[in-house]
């Protein structure tokens, strides 16, 4: 028992376990998971155990995905979006790695700072209905709580997203021989909002990807014959590409290698990252998409995503293997080193 | 992608095939010691240890500001922040563990402490306010520079510095005169040394006959550096050899020296798991006692004492890890008990820290270099 303590030998919660990082998972895993896990029950094919980005049921021929996510971000507005277009995008997106890109309804739970202004909430509020036509995905039911000043920060946004799919995509289906796809530049979510958060300019534009990709991925999954080749699919949001790849890595019992030279990011990225020492493998994306695809259909599928907009910039980044299972290699160009998982995010709360 | 000179992967295999040559010629294994780490995070960051031959060893000595920050430091930090004050510091020293508390401890427990990125934004904090606002100042004297600046561009009356600035030069005395020592050289950091100048390691090669090589941190600065040195070490001519001269000259930059000794003073003491290391702390001068938040609040490091020391780090090497004579996987600790959600010793916690860098990218690092 004592690793359950590990975390919190301070005995209270830390922002690190908040952070999309190891810290995170472990104490969900130890705190929710496993009693949860306990109350499963027959068709319950994905559940809160496989930590994956939602659930499944089977329902006949089809599936059920559900997934919830709760949105804070300071600021609530940054460059490229705000809390009301993530709170649609992440619940979208969450559906959509599992193959649920037609989306039934969504839920949407505010809870209101008193003294918060109302101009904002109805910004908010527009940048929710865009993001929601954008997606095909209306907003179907929701509730509205108000907490004392300074008893919450600002706004939070809980939502909650339903779909129906033929096509069932896990995390943890890659295989020796799969490429690994990113479906573009990567790190641009996280670094916009750190420097907007803290008044940080740079010339050129950090602006965030936040996006609902369902319409992408759609592309690929209603072909059929490109829908069997997808092993695979996460997006990588808190704890960027790094953790992601290390939890379909783990997950699927492969290794994965990355070639770093291979990652599409912007000059912007790459010199922020570097003048800030971030990595930009840790930092949140909220319009990307990893994906695990045979060798044999990589071509076929880049070329698809390519195609859509979200897509133009998409990469093949790595190749799994027998190698360190369950461990990112990075070749760096120079020489090769183990990619670290994120124990934190190297800042608190971007999504 | 374009490369720059300094980051060329096809320079970087050729002067890693002349390092395989001169190791050779040397018939020998050859330990070389850097002293900072950023030259740690760019060889791990880049992979370059991959590209190392087997027989030359490059350990990273003491080179984190952090990790050498002695317990009794980090406890009067967390007292003057039990007094009310506002802690201003770098984001590294949150989770060092002092005789009972760390910083973040303190935080959690109600504490405020503000994360900044230099002794500035201290000064900025301080102007915005009317509490107390103490800089917990830590880092080598690349860093004690900027705390310097700050002291005397007349701050406001509720700033003022705990300083935990350490001196680099003389720590590497002790590392060469350690009896285990299988030191032969060392690459001095190239931030530093735009400060010192290349001129201060020139005794220190003449007492001990190893030489001394700046280099700068990127990955072919690094590369030609070690390069320079295994030359040296090779040709049993010890000198100091400048291969960052686009940053580093003999005499360092005088203006910033000035300002360093005009506001501190080097005395002994304790270096965390090393040893005691004569002009190895910097504090403050007599006539800046009015910033000097040791003269300004009540410090008193037996009051921590009814509680016992954590069992685990009686057990830890980092003292060993930094002194260069053995490395993270001689600890029972790493990477068991001691990780970076819970660390044991400071090496764990500072991004800057051996154990932390050698966890972040693998712990062995035997992969090899791709063909």
């Amino acid at each position: 028992m004592t690793a359950i303590l590990l975390p919190f030998t301070s005995g209270r919660v830390t922002l690190k376990q908040g952070g999309g990082g190891r810290a995170m998972r472990t104490l969900i895993e130890k705190l929710f998971v496993r009693d949860f896990a306990a109350m499963s029950f027959d068709g319950l094919d994905v559940g809160i155990d496989a930590m994956d980005d939602g659930a499944a049921i089977r329902i006949g021929d089809d599936w059920l995905v559900i997934t919830t996510d709760s949105h804070v971000i300071h600021p609530i507005v940054f460059p490229g979006g705000d809390i009301g277009r993530l709170s649609i995008c992440g619940t979208v997106n969450d559906l959509a790695m599992m193959g649920a890109t037609r989306v039934l309804g969504l839920t949407c739970s505010v809870i209101l700072e008193e003294g918060f202004p109302l101009d904002s909430l109805e910004a908010v509020q527009r940048s929710m209905i865009a993001a929601c036509r954008e997606a095909n995905a209306p907003v179907v039911t929701g509730d509205t709580k108000v907490m004392g000043r300074g008893e919450i920060d600002g706004l939070v946004i809980n939502t909650c997203g339903i779909g129906l799919t033929r096509t069932l995509v896990r995390d943890n289906g890659l295989r020796t021989g799969d490429r690994i796809i990113v479906t573009g530049n990567i790190a641009e979510h996280g670094l916009a909002v750190m420097a907007a958060r803290h008044g940080i300019e740079f010339e050129g534009d950090l602006v965030s990807d936040v996006a609902p990709m369902n319409g992408m991925i759609d592309s690929i999954l209603s072909d059929a014959a490109l829908a069997d080749a997808v092993t695979a699919m996460k997006d990588p949001t808190r704890g960027g590409v790094a953790s992601a790849l290390h939890e379909m890595a783990a997950k699927s019992d492969v290794g994965i290698v990355l070639q770093e030279r291979s990652l599409p990011m912007t000059d912007a990225v790459r010199s922020v990252g570097e003048l800030l020492g971030i990595d930009p493998l840790h930092v949140a994306n909220e319009g990307k998409a990893l994906l695990g695809v045979r060798a044999d259909a990589v071509d076929q599928i880049l070329a698809g995503l390519r195609e859509h907009p979200l897509g133009r910039n998409a990469a093949v980044i790595g190749t799994c293997g027998a190698e360190r299972r369950g461990s990112i290699i990075l070749d760096t160009g120079f020489g090769r080193r183990l990619l670290a998982e994120p124990d934190g995010e190297p800042l608190p709360r971007i999504c | 992608m374009n490369d720059l000179q300094f980051r060329d992967p096809r320079q970087a295999r050729s002067m890693a095939a002349t390092l395989v040559r001169l190791v050779s010629e040397t018939g020998r294994k050859v330990a070389v010691m850097h002293v900072c780490g950023s030259h740690e995070q760019a060889i791990a960051k880049y992979g370059l240890r991959s590209l190392f031959p087997k027989t030359l060893e490059v350990i990273m000595g003491p080179g984190c500001p952090v990790c050498v920050t002695d317990l009794p430091e980090v406890d009067e930090g967390v007292l003057i922040a039990a007094q009310g004050a506002r802690i201003a510091t770098f984001g590294d020293m949150l989770k060092v563990p002092g005789s009972v508390k760390s910083l973040a401890d303190a935080q959690a427990s109600g504490a405020k402490i503000d994360i900044v990125y230099s002794p500035r934004q201290a000064v900025e904090i301080a102007r915005s306010t009317t509490e107390e606002v103490v800089l917990f100042a830590t880092g080598f004297e690349t860093t004690a520079v900027a705390t310097a600046a700050v002291i005397l561009d007349n701050p406001p009356p509720n700033f003022s510095v705990l300083s935990a600035h350490k001196y680099i030069p003389p720590v590497m005395e002790i590392v060469a005169e350690m009896p285990e020592t299988r030191i032969e050289g060392f690459l001095a950091a190239g931030h530093a040394a735009a400060i010192t100048g290349s001129a201060i390691f020139e005794p220190f090669v003449a007492r001990h006959k190893v030489p001394v090589v700046i280099a700068g941190f990127e990955p072919n600065d690094i590369m030609a550096g070690l390069v320079e040195l295994v030359e040296l070490i090779r040709a049993g001519t010890p000198r100091v050899v400048n291969m960052f001269p686009r940053c580093v000259t003999r005499d360092g930059n005088l203006r910033a020296q000035e300002q360093l000794w005009r506001v501190f003073r080097p005395i002994g003491g304790r270096w965390r798991g090393i040893a005691h290391v004569p002009n190895g702390n910097l504090r403050l001068r007599d006539e800046f006692a009015h910033v000097d938040a040791r003269r300004r609040f009540p410090i008193d490091l037996t009051s921590l004492w009814d509680y016992a020391p954590p069992a685990l780090a009686g057990q830890c090497i980092c003292g060993d890890i930094m002194s260069g004579i053995r490395n993270p996987n001689d600890c029972r600790l790493f990477n068991r008990e001691c990780v970076p959600e819970s660390p044991v010793g400071a090496c764990m916690v500072s991004n800057e820290g051996t154990c932390k860098i050698w966890h972040l990218y693998g712990g062995v690092p035997d992969l090899e270099a791709s063909a």
